[in-house]
């Protein structure tokens, strides 16, 4: 692209958590950029702050100081309402636990977010059908959770994560609960969506091999990136 | 747009258990409530029904009831020759002088010897009071120690059967006849001929006069003159007014009752939808976290919660106007302090007491789910999805 914009821009960012009266850094003073198509893998040990910067990314978290620009958009500026709409329409979940509704259906699930949108039934239902293709759980439309494998359950995550079509997917430990074959199955299909779709996704992951399966990979150790 | 209805549904369907008995507790209280206001409304159909709107009805002045009125004879006569008195077929004055006694009969059932009002009655009594008929046997006589006894009577207490006799006032009177009178205060009388009974409690003077107005509203005009009048010490109201004014102390009580007793259960009640909502809200905090994360704004979490409590109020409000519904059944007969004697009434139930009945259930389930879903609309997104 011309203007090539940076899906994400990051700049002099710093959060901090109070724990007991005691002031407990957990990202000082960072700043990187995550271009629009790139699959990138944060890592790092245990309280290394690289969820905390997934949750900042993502609009969930609000940062100390520091300027955060997704798609363009300074999101610290926002409000409250106006954070939650801006989530519904540029950013997909993908969460260690998958976060289905237990007694939504594999369908209303996916469909949840499309509710957020201008969309008519007919068009949802549509969408709907699409993503569930797409993540290869046609037939599995009016299954319960419970009726799902973890994978499947995953997949149906992926699928209502991709449905609104957002400018960045994020992922926070999405193989973390799969065992081999079903991580497997996920990390293929992350790929996919990545290189075919052209998905900006940013997966924070203790696991090596799924990080392999990144673009590009940073590290974060105590708040700072390493390299 | 918000979270769909059926989300909260479906979760109320998920935790039957607890859905059911936090509804039950609702529908109990629903219960009380309505049946409360039914039997009041009952108690005032039933003494309003006994009125005639075009009846006036006279007593001595503030006697407030029948048995504590005097209308003494010269009394009487000024009243029976207003103008304002309609006239019958044959040119008759539609007037009743009427004496009120109270006598004891024991109840059918437990033995008890209850109050029962005991009316003599006028030539014109029957014609002033048109909803009333004989349903089996005959009228009494004229001049003859008979009675008739009211339907409510008749099937309530022991030797009220066509053909037996009853003692009071000193001597036997033969019961001749039943009659119904519309679920009106009269059904739970005994009447008899008005001289008769004056001469068996010697009685000189009448306890009350009812008389038909030819115009009904010429009434504020005949109380107007009858009250400046200085021989007069008298009540004079429409038949309606008076009636109604004996169901006052009874459904005074009854209402003010009923109102103390749903408020105090009706906070058991929702305390109960509070701590199952709250309970709900702690085993879904990761959902509520996740339908922030995908752009639901803090409004629809609230609204979603106050559905679902609002929900369990309406289901507890459902069964409970179904339960009390069947309370038409009942037939209640009891004391009447106004009167100091038994009336019978019934529960009813009429469409303003099921719509307050229900709007009094979702008000429950409303502020009982209101602290518990004001939490989870204030949840922090990051928090709650740690609640994993």
């Amino acid at each position: 692209m011309a203007n090539a914009e940076p899906a994400v821009a990051i700049r002099h960012l710093s959060k901090s958590y109070r724990r007991g009266g005691q002031k407990v850094v957990v990202l000082e003073d960072m700043s990187f950029d995550i271009q629009a198509g790139d699959f990138v893998a944060l890592m790092g040990p245990s309280g290394s702050g690289k969820s905390t910067l997934l949750n900042l990314i993502a609009g969930i978290d609000r940062p100390d100081q520091g300027e955060l620009r997704i798609g363009g958009i300074d999101i610290n500026v926002l409000s409250e309402s106006e954070l939650a709409d801006w989530r519904a329409r540029h950013v997909g979940f993908i969460f260690q636990f998958y976060n289905l509704m237990p007694v939504l259906t594999a369908f209303e699930n996916v469909e949840l977010p499309l509710l957020l949108t201008e969309l008519n039934a007919r068009e949802r239902r549509e969408h709907v059908q699409l993503a569930l293709d797409m993540v290869g759980l046609a037939d599995r439309v009016t299954h319960y959770p419970s009726e799902l494998s973890g994978g499947q359950q995953q997949r149906v995550a992926i699928a209502r994560a991709i449905i609104s079509d957002p400018t960045i997917l994020v992922a926070d430990e999405p193989t973390g609960d799969l065992d081999r074959v079903a991580a497997e199955d996920i990390l293929a299909l992350m790929e996919r969506l990545n290189r075919e779709l052209g998905k900006t996704i940013i997966m924070v992951t203790h696991d090596p091999q799924a990080a392999q399966r990144a673009r590009s990979i940073k590290h974060l150790e105590k708040g700072m990136l390493v390299d | 747009m918000t979270i769909p209805l059926f989300y909260s549904l479906r979760n109320l369907w998920a935790r039957k258990l607890t859905t059911v008995l936090t509804a039950a507790g609702m529908a109990l209280v629903v219960f009380v409530f309505s049946a409360v206001q039914m039997l009041d409304t009952g108690l005032r159909q039933t003494l309003i029904a006994t009125g005639q709107e075009d009846n006036i009805h006279v007593t001595r002045r503030s006697s407030n009831a029948e048995i504590s009125s005097i209308v003494d004879r010269q009394q009487a006569a000024v009243i029976e020759t207003q103008p304002e008195i309609a006239l019958d077929a044959n040119g008759v004055r539609l007037v009743s002088k009427e004496v009120v006694v109270l006598i004891t009969l024991p109840k059918r059932e437990t033995g008890v010897a209850t109050n029962v009002t005991t009316r003599g009655i006028g030539l014109q009594g029957f014609a002033l009071r048109p909803q009333l008929q004989i349903v089996a046997g005959r009228s009494f006589q004229p001049g003859a120690s008979e009675v008739i006894v009211g339907s409510s009577i008749a099937q309530r207490f022991a030797g009220a059967a066509i053909g037996s006799q009853l003692r009071f006032g000193g001597r036997e009177w033969r019961v001749v006849g039943h009659f119904a009178a519309k679920g009106s205060a009269y059904d739970s009388e005994l009447w008899v001929d008005a001289d008769q009974l004056q001469q068996a409690f010697r009685r000189n003077a009448w306890s009350a006069v009812v008389a038909r107005l030819a115009d009904a509203a010429t009434l504020p005009a005949v109380q107007a003159r009858l009250s400046e009048d200085p021989r007069l010490t008298l009540d004079i109201q429409s038949e309606q007014r008076f009636f109604e004014g004996q169901s006052k102390a009874l459904s005074n009580f009854i209402s003010y009752l009923g109102m103390t007793l749903s408020i105090i259960f009706s906070i058991g009640a929702m305390i109960g939808a509070t701590i199952t909502m709250y309970a709900a809200v702690a085993t879904r905090t990761a959902e509520i976290g996740t339908l922030r994360a995908l752009g639901f704004r803090r409004s629809s979490i609230l609204i979603a919660f106050l559905s679902e409590a609002v929900f369990l109020g309406l289901v507890g409000g459902v069964v409970g106007v179904m339960f009390a519904s069947l309370m038409q059944l009942v037939h209640i007969s009891t004391l009447n302090w106004q009167s100091f004697s038994e009336l019978a009434f019934d529960f009813v139930l009429t469409p303003k007491i099921i719509a307050t009945s229900l709007a009094f259930a979702l008000m429950m389930g409303l502020l009982g789910g209101f602290l518990p879903a004001v939490r989870a609309a204030r949840m922090a997104i990051v928090d709650a999805l740690r609640a994993v």
